[in-house]
């Protein structure tokens, strides 16, 4: 037993160690620009520390879990969906114009919203699950593509149909807003700072996509495709029935990443809505090894250096170091990982060929 | 300084290794310019020394000595250095490029960074001159038989410089005949003074060739012998330790009843039929061998049957419902089911725990799932009961499966399909590359299967296999069924002459 314990400590050690060693390579950025890492930290804890801050962390780290939670389905059978960027921002866009198009009770028009959501996103997806079934064309490739294609497409949407009609003083092109209905309230204000509750949401889609991913036949056949898509085939998994299915999921999932600041904050689509927080989710799946609780744990770190980093442009110092910062964390923490697998993976054939030899020994001692 | 001394001496070799044996004081003396054959069941720790040897793997302890120097291998490119080349068993070749590029390939000859193919030609056909291996360096790889790629292998050694020549179960791929191509150029080499370490567990093979026979079981060298001392019977019992196992089955238990039958399978591949005009029955309680040289159709014909791929032609009906349009699954569910002859590529999921290797191919039956939720519980107590029954040696059903030898996984994949008792089983390769025992315990329980009615489909390089257990045999060649054989009559050295065509042409 202690040898399981030992084995999950050397898993949470990577993380750590990438952490500390993104902030080494940060101060060396922050030395090379001529500013004092030690006072640029200091005021990022300080301020990253106030609660106000914290209540900022977890709204922050909602969106990029719920990518995170997007890609990582994707992964787990070895599809790259990077298109979960371009997802999102149709999703968002379409739900936001048709929650601002109906009236429905309190409940149901957030889930209406949500649905709309998850639909627009499977579809985008979906695009490029069927390129890849019917025409062989890479998922990564036709989801980068999807990606500009889905900025193009939205601002032509926002712009000529489903934006509000804009009054004389007014400059912000955006869809009309979501009425009081399809809002969410906040579930706390600390410090001055609300707590969007869509995190409430963002925790039961973890837990869901956890069972479906490690709980049902669907999610083995998943796995499995992943681990040995040959494998999987010769035991009866369609490969692509399950290349179209994953990639709706995923879509689906990545449909909803932008309901957080839409319920809770913007409640229409403008055109400063949050962008890039599909890219981020790749990054965050990464880190947290493509299991909901991993992923929480890497969107609530990133969450906070983003906004710890606000503080530092008061400080006259660029928040840009910060990028360094996350780029080092993914980067070790991919490298880390990868030797821990392999020294784990060693340890337990040893552990099995030693435990493997004293059977055969007695049974060896039982024959004879 | 008269007598030579050895050109490999390997002393108290110890290595703990993943998997159930390991090399335990291992002693191996080579003397240069012989033949030298390394035997023993798979398994018993052959591939770990060579590997060893070659520089792949480090030993926990003792030492190697190459031409009476003590050397210390990190890696295969030490191994090459001090003149020791390897040939393995599975092929390391591109097979769309040439012989030429194959060969220099990963020591590209440059003058000033630019390849110079020239030069490399000339050495080729100088090495395959004086080593008697002939070879065309300009042939494209995927023209070659299996023989001639082979020849390839041993070429592309020598190029490196080699003047020790490890070789690996090399005739577990080729026909008798090829075989006996493959010893005349092994004598040839052995003239022109290259020292060959001879890797088998084919006894009649090892001694017809070799010059001395050293004999591994359980990790542990036992004897070191010369040929003429001994008889096969007395090598098999050095080896074993017991009596050799044969695969024969006793009286017929056949039925009238046909289970499986293909009608006029085709598969095309471009503008050739990799399958063709393919009809056989299997009946309950029956096993149908196919015999054949690798690629003449098999892996088409199997994965027709599986599912895995489309027939341009012909029919399937598995206990009389059709079924050559039925997904994979879906002829599982029906009572299909398959051992593959690449355990680690298709059988199974490596860094999975066993519990889930054993539902894959039954994840949609009890008492893996229940509805769309498995079943962890039932998964792991059948995987218990599979352990227990196929004899699979392991900790428990928590183990990954890379945690298991070759054996072991392959009996945890045999267990896998016969616990579900299906109507018919493909079996591809069932007991290559495992060793005695669990070859004897997979045959075994194939005779027991095929006592309660399962219809089998063997397709198996192992020729002895074939006609020990198969109650009906047939030749594939070029994508058809040339032969239909009797078992009971038929030689390996008949069966190896259908398998290449010779015996079609004698006869047309």
């Amino acid at each position: 037993m202690s040898k399981r314990y030992r084995i999950r400590l050397l898993w949470l050690l990577v993380p750590a160690s990438a952490i500390v060693l993104a902030f080494a390579v940060s101060s060396i950025a922050l030395l090379a620009i001529g500013e004092s890492p030690i006072s640029a930290f200091r005021s990022m804890f300080e301020y990253g520390s106030q609660q106000n801050s914290l209540v900022s962390m977890v709204n922050r780290a909602v969106p990029l879990y719920v990518a995170g939670l997007a890609v990582a389905i994707g992964f787990k059978m070895n599809l790259f969906n990077i298109g979960v960027e371009g997802q999102y921002r149709i999703a968002a866009l379409l739900a936001a114009a048709a929650g601002a198009a109906v009236t429905l009770p309190a409940p149901l028009h957030i889930v209406f919203i949500m649905l709309v959501a998850m639909a627009a996103g499977a579809a985008w997806a979906g695009i490029a699950g069927v390129l890849k079934v019917k025409r062989g064309v890479h998922e990564v490739v036709s989801t980068i593509m999807l990606n500009s294609i889905a900025t193009g497409i939205g601002a032509y949407l926002l712009a000529n149909y489903l934006r509000k009609p804009r009054l004389p003083h007014e400059l912000i092109i955006q869809t009309r807003q979501i009425p009081p209905s399809g809002q969410l309230p906040p579930l706390a204000v600390i410090g001055g700072e609300n707590l969007r509750s869509f995190v409430l949401i963002a925790a039961v889609l973890g837990f869901l996509v956890y069972v479906l991913i490690w709980r049902t036949r669907f999610g083995f056949d998943l796995r499995a495709s992943g681990i040995n898509p040959d494998a999987a085939r010769v035991s009866g998994v369609s490969p692509n029935r399950m290349i179209l299915t994953t990639m709706l999921i995923s879509g689906a999932v990545a449909g909803l990443i932008g309901m957080s600041d839409l319920f809770g904050f913007f409640h229409a689509y403008t055109l400063d809505f949050p962008t890039g927080l599909g890219f981020d989710g790749i990054a965050v799946a990464l880190v947290g090894l493509n299991h909901p609780v991993g992923v929480a744990a890497a969107a609530m770190v990133f969450g906070w250096v983003d906004r710890a980093a606000q503080i530092l442009d008061l400080e006259g110092i660029p928040k840009e170091v910060i990028i360094i910062t996350k780029g080092v964390i993914i980067l070790s923490v991919v490298v880390a990982y990868e030797v821990v697998r392999r020294l784990v993976q060693t340890q337990e054939v040893k552990a099995a060929a030693e435990e493997t030899r004293r059977l055969e020994e007695q049974k060896e001692v039982v024959a004879a | 300084m008269t007598e030579p001394g050895p050109a490999v001496e390997l002393k108290g070799i110890t290595k703990t290794f993943p998997g159930v044996v390991a090399n335990d004081d291992v002693n191996l003396v080579v003397l240069p310019a012989e033949i030298h054959a390394v035997v023993g069941e798979n398994g018993a720790g052959k591939s770990t020394l060579m590997k060893i040897l070659y520089g792949m793997l480090r030993p926990d302890g003792g030492t190697i000595s190459v031409d009476g120097r003590d050397v210390r291998f990190r890696s295969p490119k030490d191994a090459i250095a001090a003149g020791i080349g390897m040939v393995h068993q599975h092929f390391m070749l591109a097979t769309n490029l040439t012989v030429l590029e194959n060969v220099v390939l990963g020591s590209e000859p440059a003058h000033a960074g630019v390849l110079d193919f020239d030069g490399a030609r000339t050495r080729i056909k100088e090495l395959s001159e004086s080593y008697g291996v002939p070879l065309d360096p300009d042939r494209l790889l995927e023209d070659l038989a299996v023989g001639e790629r082979q020849r390839v292998e041993i070429v592309k050694v020598l190029y490196r410089g080699a003047q020790i020549l490890i070789l690996d179960e090399p005739t577990a791929v080729l026909v008798p005949q090829e075989v006996e191509e493959l010893f005349g150029h092994l004598r040839e080499l052995k003239e022109r003074g290259v020292t060959i370490i001879f890797i088998s567990h084919k006894l009649d093979e090892v001694l017809e060739i070799a010059d001395s026979i050293t004999v591994i079981r359980d990790g542990h060298t036992v004897a070191t012998v010369k040929p003429h001392d001994v008889t096969a019977r007395q090598l098999a019992e050095l080896m074993v330790g017991s009596e050799l196992p044969t695969p024969e089955t006793r009286e017929s238990t056949v039925t009238e009843e046909v289970l499986l039958s293909v009608r006029g399978l085709g598969v095309r591949i471009g503008d050739r039929w990799a399958l063709e005009e393919t009809s056989f029955d299997i009946h309950r309680g029956e096993i149908v061998g196919i015999a054949g040289v690798e690629g003449n159709g098999q892996r088409e014909l199997v994965e027709t049957l599986m599912g895995l791929r489309k027939p341009d032609a012909g029919d399937i009906t598995l206990a009389d419902v059709g079924v050559g349009l039925w997904p994979t699954r879906r002829r599982r569910e029906a009572g299909l089911g398959y051992i593959p002859e690449d355990r680690q590529g298709r059988g199974l999921l490596l860094p999975s725990p066993l519990w889930e290797n054993a539902m894959l191919g039954h994840q949609t039956r009890d008492p893996f799932s229940k509805g769309p939720w498995i079943n962890k519980g039932g998964a792991r107590r059948r995987t218990e009961d599979l352990i227990r029954e196929y004899n699979v040696m392991t900790p428990g059903p928590d183990t990954s499966a890379l945690a298991l030898s070759g054996g072991n996984q392959q009996k945890l994949i045999v267990g896998r399909e016969m616990i579900a008792e299906p109507k018919v089983l493909i079996a591809a390769q069932p007991t290559r590359g495992i060793d005695v025992g669990a070859q004897e315990a997979v045959w075994e329980q194939i005779r027991a299967a095929r006592a309660a009615g399962l219809a089998l489909l063997l397709i198996s390089a192992d020729l002895e296999e074939l006609i020990g257990l198969s109650d009906t045999l047939y030749v594939i060649l070029r994508g058809r069924l040339v032969a239909k054989l009797d078992p009971a009559t038929v030689t390996p050295e008949e069966l190896g002459s259908y398998m290449t065509g010779a015996a079609e042409a004698a006869t047309a």
